[in-house]
């Protein structure tokens, strides 16, 4: 496989240079022309294999849902005039707790409807499928983190260690997007790195979740949408 | 040997390379992806996937969803091996420029 690619790389490199020796001397029927017949291999490889029809838009509306839902978590939070989430002897810790994952649970709803949406949309204009073997593929890839991690980040809500969700939540998240990137366009797997990153800082800043949270799921996602927009236009 | 005469004749063809580069990077694919992905007919694509089961480059695995056939394409050994020596014959052509 290394090999092949190897070689559909070389075509890449060199089409530019050599397209025109070919036209000129005439070489344009599909048996006599290497080059031609390599960017159809590398084409039909690529395309086969990955999905194209993620937005910028689904990504800058998924960090607007995050933004939203930060206000009301800091509100939520702003209110306890003495103690702290983080605090075990707070009082109605619990039903807070409840809030704050209900607010969680509809970002990821809401985000996910809208990047669904505008997905949607995309490959209506491209005229390609949503559902095929690369959606389901990228799908699947991408969630198998994120529900492992979901999975674990209850058990840490259950055990009380309410200190590690942020970080859980953006750890899982990066690992997720790092590992569904190799199923679509490349520019997903820097906004999984960033969240990775934020992740791993944010262990030291344990009491800051919520900052670092707003700044992973909120302002990387928006800032990730912007750079996919001005790079493809949509 | 001129590197030409070691290109295979059966690829040489834009849909039937098309179906090849799929298969080599997937387990396997149906007929739909395909079709849609090369933008081809129905008719168009039978007929050259004919060629390719014909010389057991590719087998075809048929089942159903529901009461709709679902018909499913994946390389064979013999397939890859020919599909790699053609890729070895276009990289000596590309050398020897």
């Amino acid at each position: 496989m290394y090999k092949i690619f190897r070689i559909t790389n070389i075509a890449y490199n060199i089409e530019n240079s050599f397209s025109f020796v070919f036209q000129s001397i005439g070489m344009d029927t599909l048996q006599e022309n290497p080059l031609e017949q390599l960017q159809q291999i590398k084409s039909m490889m690529e395309k086969s294999s990955r999905f194209v029809s993620l937005s910028g838009w689904g990504g800058i509306s998924a960090g607007l849902c995050a933004l939203v839902g930060a206000y009301l978590a800091y509100g939520k939070m702003s209110k306890i005039s003495s103690g702290s989430i983080y605090d075990n002897s707070f009082p109605n810790r619990e039903a807070l707790l409840l809030e704050l994952i209900a607010i969680g649970i509809g970002v990821f709803i809401a985000a996910f409807l809208l990047s669904l949406l505008f997905t949607y949309i995309q490959s209506k204009k491209q005229a390609r499928p949503i559902w095929d073997s690369t959606s389901r593929r990228l799908l699947f890839n991408t969630l198998l983190p994120i529900l492992v991690g979901g999975i674990f980040i209850l058990k840490l809500i259950e055990f009380n260690c309410v200190e590690f969700i942020a970080s859980g939540c953006l750890l899982f998240y990066g690992l997720g997007l790092v590992n569904g990137s190799k199923y679509t366009l490349g520019e997903i797997r820097y906004l999984g790195y960033s969240q990775i990153i934020l992740g791993i800082v944010s262990l030291f800043f344990l009491h800051q979740g919520l900052l670092f949270w707003t700044l992973g799921f909120g302002i990387m996602h928006i800032v990730y949408g912007i750079a996919m927009w001005k790079k493809y236009g949509y | 040997m001129n590197p030409i005469e070691k290109l295979n004749k059966i690829f040489d063809h834009r849909i039937r390379l098309g179906i090849m580069s799929a298969l080599m990077v997937n387990e396997d694919v149906n007929f739909n992806f395909l079709k849609q992905l090369l933008d081809v007919t129905d008719g168009n694509l039978a007929s050259h996937m004919k060629p390719l089961e014909e010389n057991k480059y590719v087998k075809v695995s048929k089942s159903f969803i529901g009461k709709k056939t679902n018909t499913t394409y994946a390389i064979t050994k013999l397939g890859e091996k020919a599909f790699r020596e053609h890729l070895t014959a276009l990289e000596e052509m590309i050398k020897g420029l």
